[in-house]
This record gives C-alpha cells, structure tokens and sequence, in this order.
C-alpha cells in the first residue's frame, strides 16, 4: 500500500520556508493526511474498549517522547520516569481535593513541580555519568513515591485520591469519545514540541554532549545548561503526562507508580528504537497493548479457568521475554525493522543491498 | 541492646546481598538488578527442594544452594554472555528484564501466597537471649553465614588461583585476555558465585520469616549498601551495610516507621552528591561507566 519514499530524489529547495516545512514531499503530506483521516475517524467506529486502548497509547506516547528526548537524544539515562509521572498525578490530586482547584489550574501546577522536580533529577546528572546517573534516578524515584505514600497515610486516602472529571467551561470531560480526542491533541502537541526542539539549537547541542561531552563543551556548549533544560523540559512533559492520566483515571493510588511503570517506559524506547521519536511511538504502543494481546491468546487456550488466575504472572514473565529478545536480538528496535523494511521496498521490485552503516 | 542487634541482623542481610553485586560489578561492569529476583529465586528452589527431599533438612538445604548456582551460571552462559561489549543501559536493562521475567515463573509456578519454607522443612526458629536482646535462630546463622562468605572471599580473592584472575580481569580485561585468562569463564565464575551469596541470603531470610514475591525489595535495598561501599570494594560493601542498616534501623526507631523504604536511597543520594564512587572505590571507575 505504501510505498516507502526517499524524502526527495534532489535538493529544490529556493526558500528558507521550505527547508524548515516540516512535510517536504507530496507522498509525506498525502500519508499523513490519511493516517490523519483514520486517527479522526476511529472514535466513531471503534468499540468503547478500543477507544480506552488508544487513549491508554496517547498516554503512553506523551510519557515515551519525553523519555525519549532525555535517554534518546541527550544521553541522559533515567529509570525515575515513574516518579516524575506519579508528581503530576499527585500534583493534580491533591489540589483537586484540597481546593477543588480547577483543571487549567492542575495542569500548569503538574507542568511547574515537573520543571522543580527535573532540576532536581538533573542536578546528579552534572557529576555522574551512565549506571550512576540511572541509580541516582532510581533513588528519587523511591523519594517520590514515598513522599506520594506519606500523604495519602497522613490525610487519611490511604486506598488514593478520587478526582472529578475536568470541567473546561461548563463541558464536563467525561466521555471518553471526548477523552479521545483532548488526549490525541496532547499527543500531536508533545509531538510536535519534541520535533521542533530537536531540530533547532537545543536538539542539536542535547546530539553534541550525548556523543561526546568534553567535545561538545569545547564548542560552546554549556554543558550543565543543556543537560538540566533537558530534565526540565522531559520531567515537565512527563509531568503534564500524569496530569492527564489521574483526569483520564479519576483516581490517584501511589499503587499505580511502582518501579514496574519506570521499567515500561524504558522498554517503550528500547523496543521502538533508541534516538527516534517514531520509535518512541511505535513502542509506547507496544508495550501499551502488549498485554492486551497476550491475554486474549490466553483466552484462546484449552482450559482457561485453571489460568485465570495467573494471568498476571504470564503478561509480567511474556513481558520480560520479550524485553529480553529485543535487547539480544535486535538492539535497534521495532524502528530498525521498520528501516530494513523501506530499504528493502526502496527499489522494488529490484533487490538492493541495503547499506547497513548509512541508515543511523 | 536490641537495637545494636537489631542494626547487625540487618547489615548482615544487606551485606550478604551487596557482595554478589559487587562480585558481578568489579568483574564485569555489569550491575545485576534481577539480583533480588535471583536471590527471590533461591529461597523459593529450597521451597522445591524441601518437598522433594521431605525429612532431610540439610540435603534439601545443599540441593537448593547447588541449584542455584547453577541458575546463575545458565543466566551467564545463555544471556548475559551475549551482552558483553554492549551498552551500559543495554546490559542493566537485560537484567531488569530477566527480573522481570524470574517474578513472573515464580508466581506462576508457586503462587503469590506468603510460604514457609521452615515449616516445610521441619526445622524450628526459636529465639536466643543475648544480654537483654533476643536474635532469632536463623537471623543468627545469617550474622555467622555473612561472616564465612565474606571471609571465604577475601582469602578467594585474594589468595586463590581464580580469585587473581577475577581481579585481573576486573581491572583490565583486554590485558588479562592476553596473559591467557579465560574472560568467559571468570564471568560465569562471577555470576555463579554472586547467585550463590544472593541464594543464601535469600533462603536464611525465608527460613527465619517466611517467604513471599516482595522478597526482591530487600534486594534493591542492599544496593545503596554496596554503592555507598564503592562499587567495586567488597570490605566497602560490609562498612556501606553497616552505614545504611544503622541509618535505617534507627531513623524506623526515632523517627517514623514508614522510612522504612527509603532510607537507603535517601542514603544512596547523600553519598551520591558526595563521593559518588563510593567510600572505598577507585575514582577511574566514573569516567569508564
């Protein structure tokens, strides 16, 4: 159906707009509007479980993008993403019920502690390097999630926070058609932040010090700079993330951000591909339905009622199988197969060799 | 009294933990965070074992420390040897993942109820009366255990024909590949023995309160332990414990119960911002990570 373009077979470019159009060719702006035209028309046709799945993705791709941009891009591991979800959740919780401040409220609130929250994560980042940089994550991650404990304990929620559905001018946000979309845009938003940040001087400098940090300093970069923007601008995306995901759930549990969450979000980009937000995608979506898919195989099985029970442990042991293959067998992600794929389809129906070194 | 046992029993348990990360840490750079899961792993193949050889407590006890060394030495031989060379996070995350995967069998294979594995085996747990201050058995045995294994790998390490070689290939494998070590055996050594220490902390501890899937916190417990030591010094693993159980023991005690989760990471950050490579590791180590 597709067939997989080169971006253009030339440089025609005579104008500055055009070289910055994010859409460069006809195949490009065609493709998209039609993934475009199915993403607006899914809610209409799909099942309301369906529709709860692709919310779920959405919710996913905000968190795996901003994942992205810190480990993809600027080289700085992190395993506390659960955390940083779990402050604008809590964020959003708690003013909820303390105020019962309003949604355009929350949603700055949850953006503002995930910029504190980042310079906090980041601060380690300026003296540690690789396995430390992800330890001392690791560390805050447990800080969070305590303080989150703490509270519901102190105030007496220990079973979470309910929250009502957000209010924006009188509409309630509480079908999920509406969820659909107000989630997609989000979405579509982060998307597009990530694109734009990491074509400009950011990306570029985030690219540098992730290669090599004495050489990037040695351009001009401000090193500590960068890798703290980098923090802040991913903690508070991921921020914004659990913001939407305690509206979506009307319901906070400190339950729901264990060290399992953090690992997920690591496996997202692992499995779509590291260094590509279309990996950063693919994966969230993967690791999102992955679940989903293994149980309805195990409902395929003969006697389902003896397993009912374990479903659980078989999603968590298939989990971890698979995150096993991908590290050991294909280290580039679903976003290599994707890559083999259009090399293979490049000049179809002639075979072509693909050039392993000149696709990075 | 019972404090300062209480802070002993508890450092022994994150020090018996700590050595097998540093054991897979100063040899091959590698941190094991299914460490816990394999250690999780160990107590509940005593559990299988203590029915299989019902009445033999000793026998069950060697075959399940047996067969855990084994576990160790199939994860080395069949994952872990294809991540040599690979990335950082690549090799950490293969870990987590086989964690993953170790808590997923093991619920499906024993369920996630609480276990007694010493009710299983037939073997008491009365408590001791040292002073003013009561130890129960088998929180004992881990005091003496943690004191032999640690013993038993200082004289290893430091004596013994493949404790050298573990060291050499720890400080430069591209040298000691070329003096003719084996690298490939020296880790599956390490893996071996790091799954043994866990196994044995992990069984002790299920012996003395029972057995169940959570058993894997204590083990991400015990890491700060060995961080705060160095990464790479095992006498820094038994100070770092020792640091952390106390700090943990008595901020539960003064303070409020609920930092019970915490402390080491709280711990884990202090030293982090202070002296990130730990109090007995060598400083090289930040910049080859």
């Amino acid at each position: 159906m597709f067939r997989p373009m080169p971006r253009a077979s030339g440089y025609f470019h005579t104008s500055y707009a055009q070289d910055l159009a994010l859409l460069q060719t006809r195949t490009e702006r065609i493709s998209l509007l039609a993934f475009a035209v199915v993403l607006v028309a899914l809610p209409f046709i799909a099942s309301p479980f369906l529709l709860d799945l692709a919310c779920q993705v959405f919710l996913a791709s905000i968190g795996a993008l901003s994942l992205m941009l810190l480990t993809g891009y600027a080289g700085q591991i992190s395993l506390g993403h659960a955390g940083l979800i779990a402050a604008g959740a809590f964020t959003t919780g708690i003013l909820a019920r303390e105020i019962h401040a309003p949604f355009w409220l929350t949603l700055p609130a949850s953006a503002l502690t995930g910029v504190v929250l980042g310079l906090i994560f980041g601060l380690p980042s300026l003296r540690l390097r690789g396995l430390y940089l992800a330890v001392s994550t690791l560390a805050l991650h447990f800080i969070v999630i305590y303080l989150g404990g703490e509270y519901e304990t102190k105030r007496g929620f220990s079973t979470g926070i309910v929250i009502d559905p957000p209010a924006i001018g009188g509409f309630r946000l509480s079908d999920g058609r509406a969820w659909y979309f107000v989630l997609l845009g989000f979405a579509v938003a982060s998307l597009l932040i990530c694109i734009n940040l990491l074509r400009s001087r950011s990306g570029r400098a985030w690219r540098a010090l992730h290669a090599r940090e004495t050489v990037a300093e040695a351009l001009g970069i401000s090193i500590a700079g960068y890798k703290l923007l980098a923090f802040v601008i991913s903690s508070s995306m991921t921020s914004v993330a659990g913001c939407l995901f305690a509206y979506y759930r009307g319901f906070v549990s400190i339950e729901a951000f264990d060290l399992f969450l953090s690992i997920q979000y690591v496996a997202m980009i692992i499995i779509g591909g590291m260094g590509s937000l279309l990996g950063a995608l693919l994966g969230a979506a993967f690791v999102t339905i992955f679940p989903y898919v293994i149980e309805s195989l195990i409902k395929l099985l003969p006697n389902v009622h003896k397993l009912a029970g374990d479903i659980f442990a078989v999603n968590y042991a298939s989990f971890g199988v698979v995150m096993i293959l991908f590290l050991v067998l294909e280290p580039l992600g679903l976003i290599g197969i994707w890559h083999r794929l259009q090399n293979y389809f490049l000049l179809w129906p002639f075979k072509q060799r693909p050039l392993a070194s000149a696709r990075k | 009294m019972q404090l300062l046992v209480n802070i002993v029993v508890l450092a022994s348990i994150y020090a018996l933990i700590a050595c097998g990360y540093v054991m897979i840490y100063r040899v091959s750079r590698v941190l094991n965070l299914a460490h816990g899961e394999l250690m999780m792993l160990g107590a509940y193949l005593l559990l299988a074992t203590a029915s299989l050889f019902s009445g033999h407590a000793a026998m069950a006890l060697g075959a399940a420390v047996v067969l855990s060394v084994v576990v160790g030495l199939l994860v080395y031989v069949f994952l872990m040897r294809k991540m040599t060379g690979e990335m950082v996070l690549a090799a950490i995350l293969t870990t987590v993942a086989l964690g993953i995967l170790i808590r997923g069998l093991v619920v499906l294979l024993w369920s996630a109820q609480q276990q007694y594995p010493a009710q299983a085996l037939g073997v008491p747990n009365p408590s001791l009366v040292i002073g003013n201050a009561r130890i129960s058995l088998w929180s004992a045995v881990l005091v003496l255990t943690n004191a032999a294994v640690y013993g038993g790998l200082f004289a290893f390490l430091r004596f013994g024909r493949w404790g050298i070689r573990m060291r050499a290939a720890g400080q430069n494998p591209l040298l000691a590949a070329q003096r003719g070590i084996r690298l490939h055996s020296v880790y599956a050594l390490a893996w071996s023995l790091s799954t043994l220490t866990g196994a044995l902390a992990g069984i002790l501890m299920a012996l003395d309160s029972g057995l169940t899937t959570s058993l894997p916190v204590i083990g991400l417990k015990a890491f700060p332990a060995a961080l705060v030591g160095g990464l790479d010094s095992l006498a820094g693993a038994l100070v770092g414990a020792l640091i952390v159980a106390a700090a943990e023991v008595l901020l539960i005690y003064y303070v409020d119960p609920l930092l019970s989760d915490v402390v080491p990471f709280l711990v884990l950050i202090a030293v982090l911002i202070v002296r990130p490579w730990g109090l007995f590791g060598s400083r090289e180590e930040l910049d080859r990570v």
